[in-house]
């Protein structure tokens, strides 16, 4: 069984094309659309790497992201962070809250999967 | 009248001041004039090369000033009654009460 | 009939004319004919007054005594009326600015109204005037004695009472009959100038007789003086200048000289006549006083009193007709001297000492003032003028006549004296003060009585010899006539130099250091710069222009229109019709409490109180004064109005510019928010056009039904970016203006049909029912149809996109109006959270970010189309589903 990734995104066809191109690698991949019940989700599911949209309905994933380190159990959680805002701010403000990798869309899917890869050795 | 030159307006205007003047300067010549008397030499400290003036000369002296000042008076209160029913009374007035408050 | 009873016939009869001619002139005051006795002529007339019994009989004694010294008594007003223009103009102006009705109430009025500076001055005056009012009856009973004496008959003792009760009576009589406002008594001034006339010629004819009678002429006249005791010149210059200086003080600061100079003056011009024709009179009655002392002193016995020479020489010389016209020379000098002075004084002793008095003991008593205070104040003047008459005459029983007539005239010149630097000062200097004054009138008053008043009755009367001549308890330096052991000094000029020195310098050093009351300043400013604050020469007018002076106070505070309509609507009330331009309403209680409230608005209770009672009171301030009080507090209220303007302006650039740069702050904020939300909505369907692209180039193990359906994401995404970039554009012309309307007539019933097709034919979005009434949209309107369209659509797919109704219906009402159409949109979902309606016109604004099938521009570009429309749209806020209500005008034109 492959190590597990969520998907936490609100564009349905992105969270479809990442999904698609993780599962084909051999990942466990969920997908989830709302920022709001983001928490549960990811302790239901327990991921061992986490791709998160910065604008998400309902809550913010910077706010999620810190809520996870502020967690001891998410505390060393790979959490890729992605954003379609074009601001360094938001890089900057995304690393200070404890994002593993900050990617900026649109990404190309290889670039995904090797920092998958790289953030949870199989 | 018609419209005043403003020259002799302005003429007019200084005379009227130069009256004013006069009527200030009046008094002090005045008691400038009283004053002489007491330059005279009195029966006290006459002498023989400087006799002791007489009363009559200066009661003569004494009248002819009064009566000069009032002459005088009497020319200038004239001239100012005059020049208040030629023209605006208190421009002249006016400007030089304003001079003496200063 | 002997001379002696017909000299008292004379009398009676003289003393009638005089009476008759007040009566008429009083008559004929109250019928309004006084032209002729307003006239300059009269005014000089008048002054002559300073020309009293003294002047009549004791210059002639002064100048069988000391020569030629008696002249410095007429030189002193000479040189202070024709300087009129200096100083007697702004004295007579300020009396009339004022209302002055004494020299008690000048310096009262000077120095912020202080009585008990008025009490100061007035007991000053009627211990100065005393001796003088004595010095007249005395001279009276010496000319009747001269006539009793050379009949062997004694009326000494008998006479002086009779005079001085005849002259009381007299007095009260017409200058007391009634209050005038101005304190002016015709009947009196013409009574004064008849005397005035009748004093010259008695003189004038003593004098002829005396010069071309007894002697031969000009030539034998000086010839005589040059043979007489007093040919040599013998002058004391300190007496002479300290004379010369009293004489004028005296013209200046007497009551009954200040009574007729400026509180009788009714016409400031009448100063011009009289600054050449006073002096004249002056010239004229000293004429011939150096020769009768000359020729009398020749002719008369040693023993003989030289102050009687006027009547002795006519009557040694069998003359009895000239003898008599000498006599009522005399007369008439004491009489009119002794009515204006007690008048004067009894003004002063009435108003500054009985009225205040009474008044405490009316109002100490509880009962408030009520009813006419004018009986009061005429029974005051009444009983003043009685009093004084009657201190003149004790004075006279008491003092036995003995003294010479001229030591008593100085005694009085000196005593008013001391009210010249406080006049002046106050006249010309701002910051002279009420204590200023007190120190300097209390310190020479007091000089004068210790070393001259007080020793005039001569030793072992008040001072004993012994303290006269070694100084009270020995101590030399406080010698009565050698003060601060300086000796040598002629007691006049002694007490002159001392009184008065120190008396200016209490003055001057009392003034600098102590600070003015307000109404000091206000007082010292009116008087020092009376000329800038009052009109030009004017007659005095009546007192009865109340209304037009509220009127015009009115109008300078409340602006004339204001004022204007004030005083107009009370004229309507008063009189039941409306008023004309120049009506002015009767100052009645009602309307006078009204107009200060009125007034109250705009200057203060306080200030308004005061102004209007000063008009309506009728006291002692002028309306000018108020005028020019009101001035200032226009040009304060205005100032200090620019001041709060500018610093309103100040605050209002300064929030101006607080909130041009929170806008600018927004705007960037607004800038980098849209920017960033551009770029999100740009990147989101790039992410997935290239995800898939991706996918689908990296090929693989794909279902074909994958690859369709990743190529037909791709397609949809790629429309998205498309309908998002038009959107861009459309908004981004619409909102810099440069949209080109295409405006035509049309129907709104086809832009609405054409709408709902193009809204149907979207791919997104529910099925919705349009529910539409064809009646009401035929409409003709003119404007751009594709934009209206445009706006139409965009609500119709909206509904289609977020009415979450089970079975969604969205309603079209139109109401076409006079120049609008209005269309209501609603639909029958949840509506729009309140939270959020306030941002659905804004950019970028989704109801529901899930379900957003357009960029989130559509109803921003819709109120800017509205917006170029010159119409609107707006949110309706309800409890059911979303309603929008558009507004447009039929004849459209690009906004």
């Amino acid at each position: 069984m492959g190590k597990r990734v969520l998907v936490i995104e609100d564009e349905p066809n992105i969270s479809e094309a990442v999904s698609f191109f993780l599962s084909r690698d051999g990942w466990n991949v969920f997908t989830h659309s709302k920022g709001n019940d983001a928490l549960e989700t990811v302790a239901h599911r327990a991921p061992d790497v986490l791709i998160l949209d910065v604008m998400l309905p309902g809550r913010s994933g910077m706010e999620i992201l810190r809520d996870l380190r502020a967690d001891s159990r998410w505390q060393k959680l790979p959490v890729i962070m992605l954003t379609a805002r074009g601001h360094s701010r938001d890089r900057a403000e995304a690393e200070a809250a404890g994002a593993s990798k900050f990617m900026t869309k649109p990404f190309s899917n290889a670039e995904i999967l090797e920092a998958v890869r790289a953030l949870a050795p199989q | 009248m018609s419209l005043p030159n403003p020259r002799f307006l302005q003429r007019q205007t200084y005379r009227r001041r130069r009256r004013a003047d006069a009527a200030r300067i009046l008094p002090t010549l005045g008691l400038a004039l009283m004053l002489v008397p007491l330059l005279l030499q009195t029966s006290t400290n006459a002498t023989l090369d400087v006799p002791a003036a007489r009363t009559s000369m200066v009661a003569l002296f004494v009248f002819a000033v009064l009566a000069g000042l009032s002459v005088v008076s009497f020319f200038l209160a004239r001239a100012m009654a005059r020049d208040e029913k030629e023209g605006p009374a208190n421009l002249a007035t006016s400007l030089q009460e304003r001079e003496t408050d200063i | 009939m002997n001379t002696f009873n017909l000299l008292v016939v004379v009398c009676l009869a003289y003393a009638l004319l005089l009476f008759a001619v007040a009566a008429l002139t009083e008559q004929a005051a109250r019928r309004g004919k006084l032209r002729w006795a307003r006239s300059p002529l009269i005014y000089t007339l008048s002054l002559s007054i300073y020309c009293t019994a003294w002047t009549f009989y004791g210059a002639v004694g002064y100048a069988a005594r000391s020569g030629l010294e008696f002249m410095t008594i007429y030189v002193g007003p000479t040189l202070v009326i024709i300087g009129w223009w200096w100083l007697l103009r702004k004295l007579v102006r300020i009396g009339r600015m004022q209302r002055i009705t004494s020299i008690a109430d000048l310096i009262s009025a000077r120095f912020g109204k202080s009585n008990g500076l008025a009490i100061g001055v007035t007991i000053l005056a009627v211990v100065g005037t005393t001796p003088y009012i004595a010095l007249q009856l005395q001279s009276v009973t010496l000319s009747f004695d001269a006539f009793a004496l050379s009949q062997e008959r004694s009326g000494f003792g008998a006479s002086a009472f009779w005079v001085a009760f005849g002259l009381a009576f007299f007095t009260i009589i017409f200058g007391t009959r009634n209050l005038d406002v101005n304190e002016r008594h015709h009947g009196v001034i013409i009574a004064i100038a008849i005397e005035a006339v009748v004093k010259l010629i008695a003189l004038l004819a003593v004098g002829g007789f005396v010069v071309w009678g007894l002697s031969d002429g000009v030539d034998d006249i000086l010839a005589r003086i040059d043979s007489s005791p007093i040919a040599h010149w013998d002058v004391r210059p300190g007496r002479w200048s300290a004379l010369i200086f009293l004489s004028a003080a005296a013209f200046l600061c007497l009551p009954r000289m200040f009574q007729v100079l400026v509180v009788e003056n009714s016409d400031e011009r009448h100063l011009r006549t009289a600054s050449w024709a006073f002096p004249g009179y002056l010239i004229l009655i000293s004429l011939f006083v150096l020769p009768i002392a000359v020729v009398g002193l020749d002719r008369l016995p040693a023993e003989s009193n030289p102050d009687l020479f006027v009547l002795t020489l006519p009557l040694a010389a069998g003359q009895d007709g000239l003898a008599i016209l000498a006599f009522l020379g005399g007369f008439s000098s004491a009489t009119s001297m002794v009515v204006v002075a007690s008048l004067a004084l009894a003004t002063m002793v009435s108003n500054h000492i009985v009225m205040p008095i009474y008044l405490r003991m009316i109002s100490g008593s509880g009962a408030s003032v009520s009813g006419d205070v004018r009986d009061v104040v005429l029974f005051a003047r009444r009983f003043s003028v009685a009093a004084v008459v009657m201190l003149g005459y004790l004075y006279y029983s008491l003092s036995g006549g003995g003294t010479a007539l001229a030591a008593i005239g100085l005694v009085s010149f000196v005593g008013i004296a001391q009210v010249l630097p406080v006049l002046i000062g106050g006249l010309f200097w701002r910051a002279a003060t009420r204590i200023g004054a007190l120190a300097g009138l209390s310190l020479g008053f007091v000089i004068w009585g210790y070393s001259f008043f007080l020793p005039s009755f001569g030793p072992d009367v008040v001072f004993s010899s012994q303290v006269l001549l070694e100084g009270p308890f020995g101590i030399q330096a406080l010698r009565p006539q050698a003060l601060f052991g300086i000796t040598g000094l002629d007691p006049l000029v002694h007490a002159v130099v001392w009184s008065i020195s120190l008396n200016t310098l209490a003055f001057v050093v009392g003034s600098l250091m102590t600070f003015p009351t307000p109404i000091e300043r206000l007082q010292g400013a009116q008087f020092v710069n009376v000329f800038d604050h009052s009109a030009g020469p004017r007659a005095w007018t009546a007192a009865s222009a109340q209304s037009e002076d509220l009127m015009i106070m009115a109008q300078r505070i409340l602006g004339p229109k204001q004022a204007l309509s004030l005083f107009h609507n009370e004229v309507r009330e008063q009189t039941g019709r409306p008023g004309r331009p120049g009506d002015l309403p009767v100052p009645t209680p009602e309307f006078v409490g009204k107009l200060e409230r009125e007034l109250s608005g705009s200057v203060g209770a306080a200030t308004a109180h005061a102004m209007v009672s000063q008009i309506v009171g009728g006291s002692s301030i002028s309306v000018q004064e108020l005028m020019a009080v009101a001035d200032e507090t226009a040009q304060i209220i205005e100032y200090s109005d620019r001041l709060a303007m500018q610093s309103r302006e100040l605050e209002k650039t300064a929030a101006e510019l607080r909130t041009a740069n929170s806008k600018l702050t927004k705007l960037s904020v607004q800038k980098d928010a849209f920017l960033s939300q551009i770029s999100h909505e740009l990147r989101t369907p790039m992410t997935s056009i290239r995800a898939f692209a991706e996918i689908l180039r990296d090929g693989g193990d794909l279902e074909p039904h994958d690859t369709a359906r990743y190529a037909s994401i791709i397609h949809d995404e790629s429309i998205r970016l498309t309908r998002l970039l038009d959107d861009l554009l459309d908004l981004t012309v619409l909102e810099n203006g440069q949209v080109n309307l295409n405006i035509r007539r049309g129907m709104l019933n086809e832009a609405l049909e054409q709408a709902v097709i193009t809204a149907a034919s979207g791919e997104d979005g529910h099925r919705i029912k349009v529910r539409r009434d064809a009646n009401s949209e035929a409409v003709e309107l003119s404007t751009d149809f594709d934009r209206l369209a445009q706006v139409f659509i965009n609500l119709i797919s909206n509904a289609r996109k977020y009415c979450d109704a089970r079975v969604p219906e969205l309603t079209v009402a139109v109401q076409a109006e006079e120049d609008t159409v209005t269309l209501d949109f609603y639909d029958n979902g949840t509506g729009i959270a309140p939270e959020a309606r306030d941002l659905i016109f804004e950019k970028f604004a989704r109801m529901n970010t899930q379900r957003a099938g357009g960029a989130g521009l559509g109803l921003s570009i819709c109120r800017q189309i509205m917006m170029r429309l010159g119409g609107d749209i707006r949110f309706i806020a309800s409890d059911s589903g979303a309603h929008f209500r558009v507004r447009l005008p039929k004849d459209g034109q690009t906004a």
